[in-house]
């Protein structure tokens, strides 16, 4: 029997090109950064500015290791969104818009965004 | 033939205003964080008192202060035009975007408290 074609457009089967990949991640990076991220990094700088048995309190939680994997994560989803923002201003000044170097420097967008969270990484453990 | 009046295409007026304001505060945030970065490489803060002596700087306050009001507008842009997309329901839009706005309101207040007035 021959295979049907798919009636609608279903996103899951759809193999996207990278840009759209890193165009999608820095809505989702964006979004998480909001929620959780803005009130998390409150809530640390309150309690390690406010005592020093905060500050020890914040230092005792990151030293736990699952606690540092998920710093290494936000802070991978901050450095994606950082470096993905400043290819959207290079495209704002039209550096980059034809479709080669496009994807090239959406390469770039990822693999800075692996690169610098791996060094912040190595920093912080 | 009559000639129909001329009618001027223009959506609601803040869209310059938002794109503009969304990499305005995204340039302050990059180079805050870029400060930042260069701040604690240079010398990581051992202990409380050497943290807390790092914001008693009345500049790093103001520049950390100016990060977040940054944060919290771009914030703002961003998840209205996030829930703009995905959200159609004009209700549900509307109590999204008004919980976004009262959130991103009392972060800036706590922001305030924390710079200036937490003292123990």
């Amino acid at each position: 029997m021959p295979e049907k074609r798919p009636r609608y457009l279903d996103l899951l089967k759809i193999r996207q090109p990278l840009p759209a990949v890193i165009s999608i991640l820095h809505r989702i990076s964006g979004a998480l950064l909001f929620f959780p991220g803005i009130p998390l990094v409150l809530c640390s700088l309150d309690m390690a500015l406010g005592s020093s048995e905060g500050y020890t309190r914040i230092q005792s939680f990151v030293n736990n290791p699952v606690a540092k994997l998920g710093l290494i994560l936000a802070l991978w989803f901050f450095v994606h969104h950082l470096c993905a923002g400043i290819r959207y201003l290079g495209l704002d000044l039209h550096y980059g818009a034809k479709l080669e170097q496009a994807r090239l420097s959406s390469k770039v967008v990822v693999g800075a965004g692996i690169v610098l969270t791996l060094l912040a990484g190595a920093v912080i453990w | 033939m009559a000639k129909r009046p001329v009618r001027a295409v223009t959506g609601a007026h803040y869209g310059l205003r938002d794109w503009l304001a969304q990499r305005v505060t995204a340039a302050v945030m990059a180079i805050y964080a870029l400060m930042l970065t260069g701040v604690l490489l240079v010398s990581p803060p051992q202990d409380y008192a050497s943290f807390k002596t790092l914001f008693d700087n009345q500049w790093m306050r103001i520049a950390s202060f100016l990060f977040l009001l940054s944060l919290f507008w771009h914030a703002w842009v961003g998840m209205r035009n996030i829930l703009m997309d995905y959200v159609h329901a004009a209700g549900i839009r509307l109590t999204l975007e008004i919980l976004v706005i009262l959130s991103l309101l009392s972060y800036a207040i706590w922001s305030v408290e924390i710079l200036w007035i937490g003292e123990g």
